[in-house]
């Protein structure tokens, strides 16, 4: 390709204060109802003094925001291929679905016949993540994937207990996601590494070395977070239940399997999914996500309540019995997000889910391939929907992966993951997801290229950047030597 | 499908580059014995008009809807939303980006989050904000680890009853593999938590009470403070309904060491109890113990004012199982709903609509007396009240909800000591007209 257009450009960047550095004494942004009561007054002592809040209009709070929002960078935005992150188009149609007036204004304390039409979206989607993923009992109450990890690990030490097996260990292999072993560790079980083999996969003997009458099971990230699929899975899944333990999938990787695996042939027992990843529901800056939980029919008693149940024509919750865990969430999870997710399913159908993971494999495979001459592969075996690179090449030029990935933001582009997963050197891991098409996934290819290029003849321009940013790097250490948490 | 644009001829030529002869070779590395038989068992897809149809469907079979009066808060509140807030939380620059890992290039949610820990902490009289846990519930559950955690060798924690009894069952579930203990406090007649128990509880790390607690009940925290203080352990406040702290002397004023609890009231609908927003704070001298991410202010190259996720030698990704907490994802946009809530009321508006939610829930509580009820506790309330009924009141709420009023929440569920008698609250949403609907019935 000869002429490059790199999408990143500067438009106008405006200054904004912080909020409590602008507005006006007896400014008002929200109208207040007038009152149609008398007054009636607390005890003084119970009450505050004066609020040290900013008093701003509407078009104050507006603008404030706005311009904050020009300072981002999403989906909507451009190409964000942060690997393990799913960062795939969250269609627009779902954002109307979350906000149906009478489905946004539901009490979560209402009668069930009250609320039928809430409950029938729980019921349903439900049975959707069970035929997903082929455990057939769900919880939604999970507020986001490290949640649904914490929830499973839960029912790991309720099912060890309820059959008087003591056990305090856990295997978390090398290639697993980052919040695996807090999340096992906040349930008791001290997390035992797995190192993974030559292929960037799990070996059977590691495991079957490991694997004792001590160890609660496993917990395995599927395809891996080098982008691999664990191939030896079910035999690691028999040799982990053959000493009385269970096998957690995580399954934040799912947008590369949809219909393509089945968990529970895989010998997985727990699993959760990650709505804001595979089910395209917008991250928000952070959240709010939904980490359902969807187990075995073994397991199913374990679960948290409620649950959606229907019973003939109506819908109810169900309260669960002596065994469950218990709730994980005030009420139902993040519901909202739920119907997000509903509508993408909906929408989508089973022959597109499935097509959407084999495209994500497809961009990613494209990439590595397209790639693998430029910058050099951790492991170059068939990959599924990310490929890691590391930075070997890189240091040739004294040259990081911070740089490279700052330079991307200069040209238009989110990074990838940058230094994830710990097992490979500098590591950059490119997870395209199926929404970006081909022309896309060139440019964005053929940028790359170029830094790679510039990283040996101008390596101070990587260094430099981001440089049309609203900010240039920022300085980590001092934000963390003098933590400044809250304005004064 | 239009949110997968690749063409026919895209992925063939992509499939040559690759050379793969079919999609379903890419998956060549996946075992047989692991793969999914058949089609999945999923209704086929609809187009974005029959989806449009299928959820006013949906919203038909909702016998209480938008238009409904609801006189329930128990930790989810009825206020009113401005139109500010549902069109700047559209705007896919905030909303379709991911946790802040580039600041550079996400200054727009660090500062908004900077900002909404600030207002935080400013609310609850705290030095410190995290940038929010799940929700109310997984906040206070995060609070009794975290003080615990800073306790080192205690074993035990004590909740008040009059905590959200939701609340409660998450901090058991919480607690249930780790050996710790939970205690509760019983409530005394006036509705508060009964301090007798606070002097002789022994090695407790430290002590959750929720301001106003589940009965609407205003609780003596300054008092109870001292009592905890003298036991050694942490003052936990929790809430349920932030709006209150418009008015009331904050739980940091009251000398409490964390406060944590539910925003859902500040911008965001109830929308079945999620997603809503975990807000949790405390003293500086604990922050390297708090759960969950914080943003902080620092420099760029040039000197110019930035902001970035901090502390994070705390957090999961680093501290791996020694981390203070798993959080990773928290509520990120929500942080922003709350915080354009806060600054567009301000202080005076959130004083004026705090007054406004209690002035209502006063008058039906005086309207209900008058009518024959008994009010059950006898401390100040906020916007939610117990009462009993002279007689069945089923008969009554049945009458009220064919017009569309849900008169409170019977507390049997949760309380059996409190069987048949209802917690009410009452917001600016409601109109006299309707208080005085209530109050006529439970007359007739």
């Amino acid at each position: 390709m000869s002429a490059v257009t790199i999408p990143g450009a500067s438009g106008i960047i405006q200054n904004e204060p912080l909020l409590w550095e602008k507005g006006g004494k007896g400014r008002r942004g929200m109208c207040v109802p007038a009152s149609d009561v008398p007054v009636a007054e607390l005890p003084a002592a119970l009450c505050r003094d004066e609020l040290d809040f900013p008093e701003l209009s509407e078009v104050d709070v507006v603008r404030h925001y706005t311009r904050l929002s020009q300072w981002n960078f999403g989906v909507d935005s451009g190409m964000y291929p942060l690997g393990s992150c799913t960062m795939k188009y969250n269609p627009k149609i779902n954002e109307k679905v979350a906000a149906t007036p009478a489905l946004a204004a539901a009490h979560p304390m209402l009668p069930d016949e009250l609320v039928q039409g809430s409950l029938q979206v729980m019921y349903e989607l439900q049975s959707y993540l069970a035929a997903i993923t082929g455990l057939p009992a769900v919880t939604l109450q999970p507020a986001a994937g490290a949640h649904g990890e914490l929830t499973g690990m839960l029912i790991f030490a309720a099912w060890h207990k309820s059959r008087d097996s003591r056990r305090t260990k856990i295997l978390i292999p090398d290639t697993a996601h980052g919040t695996n072993p807090a999340s096992a560790a906040l349930c008791g079980f001290k997390p035992v590494p797995i190192r993974s083999g030559p292929e960037g996969i799990l070996e059977v003997a590691a495991v079957e070395a490991a694997m004792d009458e001590e160890t609660a099971g496993i917990m395995i990230t599927n395809p891996n977070t080098l982008g691999l699929f664990e191939t030896r899975i079910r035999e690691i899944a028999e040799i982990v239940h053959a000493k009385g333990g269970l096998v957690y999938g995580d399954g934040a990787n799912m947008n590369a399997v949809m219909g393509i695996i089945d968990a529970r042939r895989c010998g997985v027992d727990v699993l959760h999914l990650n709505l804001h990843k595979t089910f395209s529901t917008p991250h928000g800056g952070g959240g709010p996500g939904a980490g359902p939980l969807c187990v075995s029919e073994e397991l199913a008693r374990f679960l948290p309540a409620p649950r959606a149940v229907r019973d003939g024509e109506l819908y109810r919750l169900d309260w669960g019995g002596p065994d469950s865990v218990g709730r994980v969430h005030a009420f139902h999870g993040n519901v909202s997000v739920l119907l997000r997710a509903y509508a993408y399913i909906r929408t989508m159908g089973p022959a597109n889910l499935k097509k959407a993971s084999q495209l994500a494999v497809l961009n990613a495979a494209y990439i590595k391939e397209r790639l693998k001459g430029t910058l050099p592969l951790a492991y170059d075996r068939p990959c599924m929907h990310e490929c890691v690179f590391s930075d070997a090449l890189l240091q040739e030029h004294k040259v990081t992966t911070l740089d490279v990935a700052k330079r991307l933001i200069d040209c238009g582009y989110h990074p990838p993951t940058i230094y994830f997963p710990l097992v490979v050197h500098g590591a950059i891991m490119i997870e395209p997801t199926e929404t970006e098409c081909k022309a896309d996934i060139d440019q964005f290819i053929a940028v790359l290229e170029q830094i790679v290029g510039e990283a040996a003849e101008n390596p101070e321009l990587l260094r430099q950047a981001p440089l049309r940013t609203k900010v240039r790097r920022l300085d980590e250490t001092l934000a963390a030597r003098q933590p400044c948490l809250c304005g004064s | 499908m239009r949110y997968l644009p690749h063409t026919d001829e895209e992925i063939r030529d992509m499939l040559a580059v690759i050379r793969r002869g079919s999609l379903d070779e890419l998956f060549c590395s996946v075992p047989d014995s692991c793969r999914y038989e058949g089609e999945m068992p999923l209704p086929p897809a609809m187009d974005e008009w029959q989806l449009t149809e299928h959820m006013e469907i949906l919203a038909a079979a909702m016998a209480v809807d938008d238009k409904a009066r609801v006189l329930i808060g128990a930790g989810s509140y009825h206020h009113h939303i401005p139109e500010t807030i549902r069109a700047i939380i559209s705007r896919g620059e905030l909303l379709t980006a991911y946790t802040p890992y580039q600041p550079e290039m996400a200054q727009g949610t660090l500062q908004g989050i900077y900002e909404y820990q600030t207002l935080t902490s400013r609310l609850l009289g705290m030095d410190v904000a995290n940038a929010s846990i799940y929700d109310g519930a997984s906040a206070m559950a995060e609070a009794l680890l975290m003080g615990l955690r800073v306790a080192k060798k205690k074993t035990r924690v004590a909740v008040s009853a009059a905590v959200h009894p939701h609340y409660r069952q998450v901090a058991r579930s919480y607690l249930a593999p780790t050996g710790y203990e939970l205690v509760e406090l019983p409530v005394g007649p006036d509705g508060r938590t009964d301090p007798a128990l606070l002097s002789s509880l022994g090695d407790v790390a430290a002590v959750a009470i929720q301001s106003p607690n589940f009965f609407g009940v205003i609780e003596d925290l300054e008092g109870l403070a001292s009592l905890v203080h003298d036991a050694g352990a942490l003052l936990i406040a929790v809430f349920s309904e932030p709006l209150a702290y418009g008015l009331l002397k904050s739980p940091g004023a009251c000398g409490a060491d964390i406060a944590c609890g539910e925003g859902q009231s500040f911008g965001m609908p109830r929308s079945l109890g999620g997603a809503a927003l975990g807000m949790f704070a405390c003293r500086n001298e604990f922050v390297r113990n708090m759960p969950g991410r914080l943003v902080g202010q620092t420099k760029d190259l040039e000197g110019k004012r930035g902001f970035v996720l901090t502390l994070s030698t705390r957090e999961q990704h680093i501290r791996r199982e020694k981390a203070t907490s798993n959080i990773c994802s928290n509520q990120g946009i929500c942080t922003l709903i709350a915080s354009m809530y806060m600054a567009s009321l301000g202080a005076s508006g959130l004083a004026e609509l705090a007054r406004l939610n209690h002035s209502k829930a006063e008058y039906l509580k005086s309207g209900l007396r008058v009518a024959g009820a008994k009010v059950v506790f006898s401390a100040p309330t906020f916007n939610e009240f117990v009462v009993e009924f002279p007689g069945d009141f089923r008969p009554a709420y049945q009458r009220l909800l064919e017009r569309k009023i849900v008169a409170g929440l019977e507390l049997g569920r949760f309380y059996a000591e409190h069987a048949g008698r209802y917690l009410f609250c009452v917001t600016e949403t409601t109109d006299r007209k309707t208080l005085d609907a209530i109050v006529a019935e439970v007359n007739s």
